[in-house]
């Protein structure tokens, strides 16, 4: 049996009475795109939060390549290869694109010049940065204006690159289509499959179920602070997963079965 | 897709200190043709000595600005410097007497930065608090005396020496110094992209792994520090310790910083646009004093220059989003 990538057994978060997590399992295994589904407050985004270091779990264990780790901020989840792109929060407005490639890790120049006057090696930045969008198919026309000056689909497409480029493990998108347009989301999923090609696991989060049943490999359904559903696409219908995750249907033995008469009915599934 | 750079006059036109710098240039034309005393190296030395106080605070107040701060102790705490530096400098060697007043203005400046980080409380009301409080001090400290009888170390910035037909301080060297070596830092190394990030946006600089409570108080503390140069800048061209100094000085570096372009929504602006507008306020000052305008004009042209500055940085913004 091969080991999940990462995962996470029994994670509990609370926020004063608010439980956000209440004992979440989570497997990624070597090579998917793996989609994680849930309503509102599931606690989908505190599930992606506390496997990032972003925030700090209760309690419960994240493991990686079957190792217990802690991670006690963004940074150490980033040493470990664990790379993420946070919706709407991904990349400094003003800064321009090599800058944001090598934010926190940038390159100096070598010698005098890096080691005592602390020069930043803009060239070598801006030509990897180029190196990388060439790679994953991103066309740009500068890498020197500010991010702000991108459409939303490109400003994406840099962030997904500075993830990829960087992540040796997994790769998080936190809803990576949400605030774009329909040829620009089809980009940037071409481009999510790029990445699992080279190897690299996907955590993808999205409301989207169409984008969802198109790219990925499995599908983890969140609800009320739990995992309570590990589907693939093929198996089930887009109505049926939407009924899992709402509650009208739940799963047992890898059947949907009914758990909300009433709801089930109203939308069609009985 | 073939990745190229920017064309150089886009780069031009797109750089955050050209509006600044083009209003620099018309206005020292308008002077030049307004008043024939106006363009000599001799009034340009003295336009430079006028604004180096509070262009080198107006260094430490971009810094902070940058960060989506702002720092209304300022003035208060360079006049605090001033202080320090002068009654110490009558009983104890002038030089640790500077270093001591460097190092007090560098500590308002943390614990400015810790109360922002730590207690998570708005630049605003930290910097307006230390405000009184540091104001109060000066005039404790100082018996609302003005210190006189200063040792030459104390006033040595205010000394001139010769370029061509041209007198030039050693402070206004200092100062033109300051605004280059953080030039180069801001533009140059990680620290600078990074207060640029952390102004942009502290979430996003977080997650990207940028210690950000780090970089805050190191920031304010920074500022702190080149407040203290100020200080030392004040105490040398007044040649005395006057605990009265730098009373409107915190409103006049934020003036500098935003007509040299930097937005108060912090991470966007250069430290460079601040020198200019630092000069454009002198070249105001100056040019309309040499056409015998009353200087209450000047303030006036000042206001309106400002509330240019930051509307044409809301229109900026607004035309990019």
């Amino acid at each position: 049996m091969t080991t999940a990538v990462l995962q996470a057994r029994g994670l509990v978060k609370r926020y004063g009475h608010v439980t956000a997590l209440d004992g979440a399992d989570f497997d990624l295994m070597p090579g998917e795109v793996l989609a994680v589904i849930g309503d509102n407050g599931a606690g989908k985004t505190t599930l992606i939060k506390a496997l990032t270091g972003a925030i700090q779990p209760d309690s419960g264990e994240i493991l990686l390549d079957g190792k217990r780790v802690r991670f006690s901020d963004p940074l150490e989840a980033r040493r470990h290869g664990i790379e993420t792109v946070y919706q709407d929060l991904a990349i400094a407005a003003s800064l321009d694109i090599a800058t944001n490639m090598f934010l926190g890790r940038e390159l100096r120049r070598p010698g005098v010049l890096g080691k005592v006057f602390r020069m930043l090696d803009k060239p070598r930045m801006r030509a990897a940065s180029a190196e990388y969008m060439a790679e994953l198919k991103i066309g740009l026309r500068s890498l020197s204006v500010p991010v702000e000056s991108l459409s939303g689909g490109q400003r994406q497409g840099v962030a997904v690159a500075r993830a990829v480029a960087w992540a040796s493990h997994v790769v998080v998108m936190d809803e990576p289509t949400a605030a774009l347009g329909v040829k620009e989301s089809g980009q940037v999923l071409d481009l999510i499959r790029r990445v699992r090609d080279r190897g690299l696991p996907v955590v993808l989060i999205s409301h989207n179920m169409p984008h969802v049943f198109e790219i990925a490999d499995r599908i983890h359904v969140q609800r009320l602070g739990r995992r309570v559903a590990q589907l693939k696409p093929g198996e089930h219908s887009m109505a049926e997963v939407v009924a899992i995750m709402t509650g009208a249907l739940t799963v047992s033995e890898g059947k949907a079965v009914i758990a909300d008469k009433d709801a089930a009915e109203a939308i069609g599934l009985s | 897709m073939a990745v190229t750079e920017a064309s150089l006059p886009r780069r031009i036109l797109t750089t955050p200190t050209a509006g600044p710098l083009a209003a620099l240039i018309l206005a020292c034309v308008f002077f030049s043709l307004n008043s024939e005393q106006f363009l000599t190296g001799g009034n340009f030395s003295l336009i430079i000595q006028q604004v180096m106080v509070v262009g080198t605070l107006a260094i430490g107040q971009t810094l902070i600005i940058l960060t989506a701060g702002i720092d209304l102790s300022n003035g208060a705490i360079m006049a605090f410097g001033g202080i320090v530096m002068a009654k110490l400098s009558l009983s104890i060697p002038p030089l640790v007497a500077i270093g001591a007043g460097l190092a007090v203005c560098a500590a308002f400046g943390l614990i400015n930065g810790l109360l922002v980080t730590k207690i998570v409380l708005p630049p605003f009301i930290v910097t307006l608090g230390m405000l009184n409080v540091v104001f109060a001090l000066t005039h404790i400290y100082s018996q609302d005396q003005t210190v006189t009888g200063l040792p030459p170390e104390l006033t040595f910035l205010g000394q001139t020496f010769q370029l061509g037909d041209t007198r030039v301080t050693y402070g206004s060297v200092l100062t033109i110094a300051l605004f280059l070596l953080f030039a180069y830092l801001l533009g140059h190394t990680a620290w600078g992209r990074h207060v640029y990030a952390l102004g942009n946006s502290p979430e996003i600089a977080r997650l990207t792994g940028i210690r950000t409570d780090r970089l805050t108080v190191g920031v304010y503390s920074l500022a702190g520090l080149v407040y203290g140069i100020a200080a030392l800048l004040l105490v040398s061209r007044t040649g005395v310790g006057d605990p009265q100094a730098g009373q409107t000085d915190n409103l006049d570096s934020i003036t500098a910083v935003v007509l040299g372009g930097t937005s108060l929504f912090g991470g966007r602006g250069q430290v460079l646009g601040t020198l200019i507008g630092a000069l454009i306020v002198g070249v105001f000052r100056n040019g309309l004093q040499l056409m015998g305008v009353p200087s209450i004009y000047q303030t006036l042209i000042t206001g309106i220059l400002v509330i240019l500055a930051v509307a044409v940085d809301q229109l900026s913004r607004r035309r990019t989003r």
